[in-house]
């Protein structure tokens, strides 16, 4: 008999009735040629019985008005929404952040074109990241459409960052407008919901190759280059060191195709 | 959100099943679904394809390891053996009160990372791969952790004469 060989975790799936009816028929007749090992199994069917037993009755308990869906779902559409608050508290940072902007403008490293993309990627971020509803206008699930999209209007290929590496996936995306015309925005997020803007868009003329740098507006921070006449950016609401090492990762990987 | 309603009401005992389990206290673990519940809401149209039960046990289990840690920094720790048991068991069967007990007791004193899986798996109905995904790690690490978890509450039902210890519990 050329079988393959019973493994442990087929003994699990046994208990937790998570195998193929094939291999489910090849365990148990494995574990009547083997009575030590079968009343290991029947003591897991045992312990798995007791525990489902033990909690149910949780489960049949009347919800408490506090877990009532429709009570949740009522009561966030009455709160005013919090895009629009937002919106309103980054229109008033970015007066505030005005003269720093126009500041860093004026220091002599050539980062003017820099500052600008990167104070478009904190204005997309601070309408967009607390979006709850349509934070992005593609999915990750349509990424092929997006990259389309974004490098027929930019007229560039442009690569969609994969952040896995660093723990964030991709939502999505959109184009955006900017003085210097579109940029395509990618939005990220981890398992915590922390949310990560990348923008990129071509670069004028003198602005086409500078190194990497850190910016920020107000509470959005992060950090801006260009390469290869393509401008990138990455924001977040993170420490420089945490959003450093990613976008360290993006550069490397959004060369030019 | 009409759908969401639909696919999320049915799930709603049993994250509150999951969330007593973990953390043994009726209001604390009502609290963290209502907290759950509210981020899907929120997040609804964020959710990527998949089952939404899986999903729905993701945000529920990061919202209760991020209380674990607080908690643990505060320094307050809940103690193992007199933390709520009467409201895990007490709609249970009278006869079957005492093995529940067990059971239950043997199941809280196992680490938190094994007593997720066995929970999520065990009870849950969670695929290994659905399971894998709630506490973001592989899926040979689901079976070797829900291995050590079968193995050791084994280990403590055979160490103890169950009978005797639940006898004791139950008096005072």
């Amino acid at each position: 008999m050329s079988r393959r060989p019973i493994t442990e975790d087929d003994l699990h799936a046994y208990v937790d009735q998570a195998l193929e009816p094939e291999r489910r028929a090849e365990v148990a007749s494995y574990l009547d040629d083997h009575v030590d090992v079968a009343e290991r199994v029947a003591a897991f069917a045992a312990q798995r019985e007791q525990l489902r037993g033990a909690l149910a009755s949780i489960a049949d308990e009347p919800l408490p008005a506090a877990l009532n869906l429709s009570h949740i779902i009522e009561s966030r559409k009455r709160r005013p929404s919090r895009a629009w608050a937002a919106i309103a508290a980054l229109l008033l940072l970015g007066l505030g952040g005005l003269g720093g902007w126009t500041m860093r403008s004026l220091l002599p490293d050539g980062s003017s074109g820099l500052s600008a993309l990167a104070q478009e990627a904190a204005y997309s971020y601070g309408v967009y990241a607390p979006d709850r509803v349509r934070p992005v206008e593609i999915r990750a699930s349509d990424s092929a459409e997006l990259t389309q999209w974004v490098s027929n209007r930019l007229k560039q290929p442009v690569k969609v960052p994969d952040l896995a590496v660093s723990g964030y996936r991709l939502m999505g995306g959109r184009l955006v407008a900017t003085s210097h015309g579109p940029a395509a925005m990618f939005m990220y997020d981890d398992d915590h919901g922390n949310r990560l803007v990348v923008l990129t868009r071509p670069m004028s003329s003198p602005d086409q190759a500078t190194p990497m740098l850190p910016q920020s507006t107000g509470d959005v921070a992060g950090f801006a280059w260009a390469d290869r006449g393509m401008g990138y950016t990455l924001v977040g609401q993170l420490p420089a060191d945490t959003l450093k090492p990613i976008a360290n990762e993006i550069r490397k990987q959004a060369r030019p195709i | 959100m009409k759908d969401m309603l639909v696919q999320v009401e049915p799930l709603i005992p049993a994250l509150r099943r999951y969330a007593r389990a973990l953390v043994r206290d009726r209001a604390a673990a009502d609290d963290l679904v209502q907290d759950c519940l509210e981020r899907a809401v929120s997040r609804w149209h964020q959710r990527r394809d998949g089952s939404v039960r899986a999903w729905l046990f993701t945000i529920l289990h990061n919202l209760a390891v991020t209380q674990f840690r607080q908690a643990t920094a505060r320094g307050r720790h809940m103690p193992i053996d007199d933390a709520g048991e009467q409201e895990l068991v007490s709609a249970a069967a009278q006869e079957h009160r005492v093995i529940y007990q067990d059971v239950l007791n043997k199941l809280a004193k196992l680490p938190e990372e094994q007593r997720a899986v066995l929970l999520l798996v065990a009870v849950e109905d969670l695929s290994y791969a659905d399971a894998a995904a709630v506490l973001n790690i592989p899926v040979g690490t689901v079976m070797s952790r829900l291995s050590r978890a079968r193995e050791r509450l084994l280990q403590e039902m055979d160490g103890v004469a169950p009978g005797n210890v639940v006898a004791l519990r139950s008096m005072k």
